[in-house]
């Protein structure tokens, strides 16, 4: 592809060095690899003592990893340019899938979220949570970064589509992750101050209509228990209570590995996936949770870094927001078990057990890795 | 691609990015700084309170409950234990909706709206994850149909725990009372710490009087328990102190033959041991089972017992009051020769009636009925107990005068409780002077004091009274206090001896040869019982009236209500020279005091002539 070469930057090129060339033949990125590597022991670690040292929980996260390893490493052999041709084809046929869903789905809970394919059921708004990324930057790539009104437009009816889709099923929380994952390209792609402002008032302004007309109640109750879990202590309040206590129990150095009372004892709820963050706070303590963070950081600096130094706008835009992405999971989970953002489903990123959620996010650090080869596929 | 993508700047595109990356970077960090502040704030700040609410969370301060003390009669015979039965309990904190789940139990195995109540009302007392008692004493069935249905019960728990039992049912429910589940007004009159884990408190008879004895202490331990109340491990434990076991003087089977011997016939056997005052039998009939009550009687079988009218659950022997009719002439005859007002061969003048000089009323003697005419022209001490001779005793009490009278007769312990170790005894009544300005506020009239001189008029008794009169008697002055209990523990309960009543030797010779000559004397009131005797009786008969009977009308006993009957008495001891019982029997209108000896005979017998212990 001749014009796609063309957009590499001057400086960028004398950025290769022969490092390593096991990771480059691979396309990994050492760093982000190895700070994936430590995460995922950590996580292990976390979900050993939260599933009570089962060990087929541990096979079978296990198994989930060792799948989105495998497509972490095909997406990062994908050349980029591919992505960029592709990623309108991928998105519309997540889009189709989303429309099946209340077609052909299966519901849990009151909600219509699942397809089912014989033995698998996936979650169409997981695919569609790296589908968007990839869209919305193709589209910023073709029409001209910064992004002029006409195209922003257009990258805003991208973004509500599939959104609108997810929030009928009804899943408010995992539509606005998907939005946001769109929204963090439109920001990237440096779009004017003028129009964040402008935004961010009539989002405040919705807030109240939205309330009254929009949310439905579970929606409205999960928002009343973050601002009053003890108004429902045995409700909707239970897991936040709990949660909160196991968290706090632990303090600075934790009560041990495989020693906390509260998710040993049953009392705290989903210790192995949705709150799993409250039982390495519990046991590890504060420090343990430092050093999540610290983790956490690192691979967004590092996600942030290959963005920078991306060859082209697409590449750019894809490794900043698959980045912010990342971050806003981690922000949300981290905030809701805590006690500060209202109970959405979002897992802890690549700790909680659970497969689509880790091979949707593997499959985005594939990306990123693809971006940061591209430099070296292009001097090849 | 489109020509205009050829005239991007890309460098600025670039620098574009850098400035957003820059802004999103500050952005993350003060995120991931709120995260932190966040964990930092519940971590260090609220450390302390949430470490008490996760402990508070795991684990459980249980009660354990000691067990009661266990009831033996004199020979070891278990009288009141301890059964194993299962309780079905609610952990309401795991219902998931309690009026369904109660719903659901009454469909299954029955509730009651009172069984509802009190289960409302323990679960106001309880904390949070308790198992809160619904339904106690569980049938094998019961149990068995929730156990099949349990996992449609969440927060339904059966629990094991020791109930009372009363193996002997009705046989000694006058004696050991019952223990009953513990009431409102009880919740707020006991140290509430010493019954938790407790559901059950004396309420009459022996269970309440040694209560404290018998409820032992509470111990406690500390548990893990899961969030669905499971609980894992014990943390520590400081054990219960069970109750102290009861022995008694009472001999099972000879409390056996004095129900037997008394039958059908309501009324009243008390049984005490000279010697030291010891209860050997203690019946009152008719009884109930204790049992009905230990987890809450039906509102039906209690109106029932409540209702009937011939009361089973008064105890007679303790709280009884009848009057006692002639048993009380031997006492007034010793009275009469101490103060020399008579001697043993002081004679009066019977012809059937007796009337105060200026009275025109007639006092008649029992016997003018049966013969029409006295018991002899001249009556002396020993025939006029021996044949319970009234005008004799009209004539003695006239002489003594009401104060002298009632003074001579409070020293058996008349109009006073004897002390037994059971709650709610009776203390009857000892008219005098002062007794009728208080309670009546009248004067007394000399022909009151007549009546009073044949145990009639204002007097009352207890059957324990007359038993204990009988006890003085027997030891000829001092006694003992009756008490049920001779070991609490292994201890011994020594009853203090009493010095009763003070009179010369011969006088009491004089009483007590009389008192042989109701039983052994063919003449005797009681000589029905005098036949095959094996050792020595000495006793006395009493009839007492259950209605006024108008002058000159006669008593008919065909034709009177079978309630409205006289009232039948006896009061012994035995062997005369060395008496090891003193009994009184009552035989509630059982005609006359023939439906009473023959049930002391029956005990005498018993007790007498075995092999050990008489």
């Amino acid at each position: 592809m001749a014009e796609y070469d063309r957009y590499l930057t001057e400086d960028s090129r004398g950025d290769f060095k022969h490092r390593n060339s096991v990771l480059n033949a691979l396309h990994l990125d050492g760093w982000l690899l190895a700070l994936l590597v430590a995460l995922v022991t950590y996580g292990f670690f976390v979900l050993f003592s939260a599933s009570d040292g089962s060990q087929a929980a541990l096979i079978r996260q296990a198994r989930n990893f060792a799948i989105a390893t495998v497509a972490m490493l095909v997406a990062s052999q994908i050349r980029l340019d591919t992505y960029y041709r592709w990623a309108p084809l991928f998105y519309v046929a997540a889009l189709l899938l989303l429309v099946a869903v209340p077609l052909f789905g299966v519901g849990a809970k009151g909600a219509q979220r699942w397809l089912s394919l014989g033995v698998i059921r996936f979650q169409p708004s997981e695919l569609m949570k790296l589908a968007m990324p990839l869209m919305v930057a193709s589209w910023f790539s073709r029409q001209g970064i910064p992004p002029r009104p006409r195209s922003l437009l257009g990258a805003l009816m991208i973004i509500a589509l599939p959104a609108g889709l997810i929030v009928i099923q009804p899943d408010l929380g995992t539509s606005l992750l998907v939005a946001a994952s769109g929204l963090f390209v439109v920001f990237m792609a440096g779009v004017s101050w003028w129009y964040i402002a402008g935004a961010a008032t009539l989002f405040l302004m919705s807030a109240w209509p939205a309330w009254l007309f929009v949310l439905k109640d579970y929606q409205k109750q999960r928002i009343l228990t973050l601002l009053d879990p003890e108004s429902d202590k045995l409700g909707a309040g239970w897991n936040i209570i709990q949660s909160k206590t196991a968290i706090g129990s632990g303090g600075w150095s934790g009560k041990g590995w495989l020693s906390g009372t509260q998710s040993h004892l049953d009392f705290l709820p989903e210790s192995q996936t949705d709150f799993i963050i409250a039982v390495l706070a519990e046991e590890l303590g504060l420090r343990g949770v430092v050093l999540l963070l610290i983790i956490y950081a690192l691979i967004i600096w590092r996600g942030f870094a290959i963005s920078v130094r991306a060859q082209t706008g697409f590449g750019r835009l894809l490794a900043s927001s698959i980045t912010l992405t990342f971050f806003v999971y981690v922000f949300v989970n981290m905030g809701m078990v805590a006690g500060i953002l209202p109970v959405v489903g979002v897992p802890l990123p690549l700790v909680s057990a659970g497969g689509t959620s880790i091979v949707t996010l593997m499959l985005g650090f594939g990306v990123l890795m693809a971006v940061s080869a591209e430099k070296r596929v292009i001097r090849q | 691609m489109a020509p205009r993508e050829a005239i991007r700047d890309t460098g600025r595109e670039a620098e574009i990015h850098r400035g957003r990356v820059l802004t999103a970077s500050v952005i993350v960090l003060l995120a991931l700084s709120v995260l932190f502040y966040r964990y930092y704030g519940l971590q260090i700040d609220n450390y302390q309170q949430f470490l008490t609410q996760s402990e508070r969370n795991r684990v459980r301060l249980e009660a354990l409950p000691p067990t009661r003390g266990l009831i033996f009669d004199r020979n070891g015979q278990l009288l009141a234990s301890n059964e194993p039965s299962q309780l079905l309990a609610v952990v309401v904190e795991r219902a998931d909706d309690l009026s369904i789940l109660l719903d659901r139990i009454e469909s299954l195995i029955g509730l009651d709206a009172e069984e509802r109540a009190r289960f409302q009302e323990r679960r106001r007392r309880s904390r949070p994850y308790d198992a809160v008692p619904l339904k106690l004493r569980l049938s094998d069935e019961e149990t068995a149909v929730i156990g099949v249905h349990r996992h449609t019960l969440p927060g339904a728990t059966i629990e094991a725990q020791l109930t009372r039992a009363y193996p002997h049912g009705d046989l000694l429910s006058h004696v050991l009372g019952y223990v009953g589940r513990i009431n409102q007004q009880e919740t707020l009159r006991i140290a509430e710490d010493r019954y938790r884990g407790t559901f059950h408190i004396g309420k009459v008879g022996l269970e309440k009087y040694y209560e404290d004895v018998l409820l032992g202490r509470v111990g406690n331990q500390n548990i893990e328990a899961n969030a669905h109340g499971r609980v894992l491990r014990v943390l520590d434990q400081e054990a219960p102190f069970p109750g102290k076991d009861l022995k008694l003087h009472l001999d099972l089977e000879l409390q056996r033959v004095a129900a037997a011997a008394l039958g059908e016939q309501r009324g009243a056997v008390v049984a005490l041991d000279p010697r030291n005052g010891g209860v050997l039998a203690l019946v009152s009939k008719p009884g109930f089972d204790g049992n009905l009550f230990v987890n809450g009687i039906s509102a039906k079988a209690y109106s029932e017992l409540r209702d009937s009218p011939d009361t089973p659950l008064l105890n007679r022997a303790i709280q009884g009051q009848y009057p006692p009719g002639s048993t009380v002439k031997p006492m007034l005859a010793l009275a009469g020769l101490e103060l020399g007002l008579i001697t043993p061969e002081t004679t009066v003048k019977d012809p059937g009636w007796y009337q105060i000089p200026g009275d025109s009323r007639r006092y008649r003697d029992w016997i003018l009925r049966i013969r029409g005419t006295g018991h002899a022209p001249e009556v002396d001490m020993r025939m006029a107990i021996a044949e319970s001779c009234d005008v004799y005793y009209y004539d003695l009490a006239r002489n003594l005068g009401i104060d002298r009278l009632s003074e001579g007769l409070a020293p058996y312990g008349f109009g006073q409780v004897t002390g037994i170790d059971i709650t709610s005894e009776q203390r009857g009544i000892l008219p005098s002077r002062a007794w009728k300005r208080e309670k009546l506020d009248q004067p007394w009239y000399p022909g009151e004091t007549l009546s009073v001189g044949i145990g009639q008029g204002y007097m009352l008794a207890t059957p324990l009274q007359l038993a204990q009169a009988a006890m003085v008697v027997a030891n000829r002055g001092f006694a003992y206090s009756p008490t049920l209990v001779s070991r609490v523990d292994g201890e011994a309960r020594v009853s203090p001896r009493r010095e009763q009543v003070v009179a010369s030797p011969a006088h009491w010779s004089a009483v007590i040869a009389a008192m042989m000559d109701v039983v052994h004397n063919p003449a005797g009131t009681a000589s029905a019982i005098g036949k095959d005797l094996a050792y020595t009786i000495a006793g006395k008969t009493g009839t007492s009236q259950v209605i006024g009977i108008a002058q000159d009308a006669v008593y008919d006993e065909e034709n009177i209500n079978a309630r409205h009957r006289n009232h039948g008495w006896f009061m012994a001891f035995a062997p005369v020279d060395s008496p090891r019982i003193a009994i009184a029997v009552l035989a509630e209108n059982g005609g006359g005091s023939s439906a009473a000896y023959p049930v002391a005979r029956a005990v005498m017998d018993a007790w007498l002539t075995r092999d050990q212990d008489g």
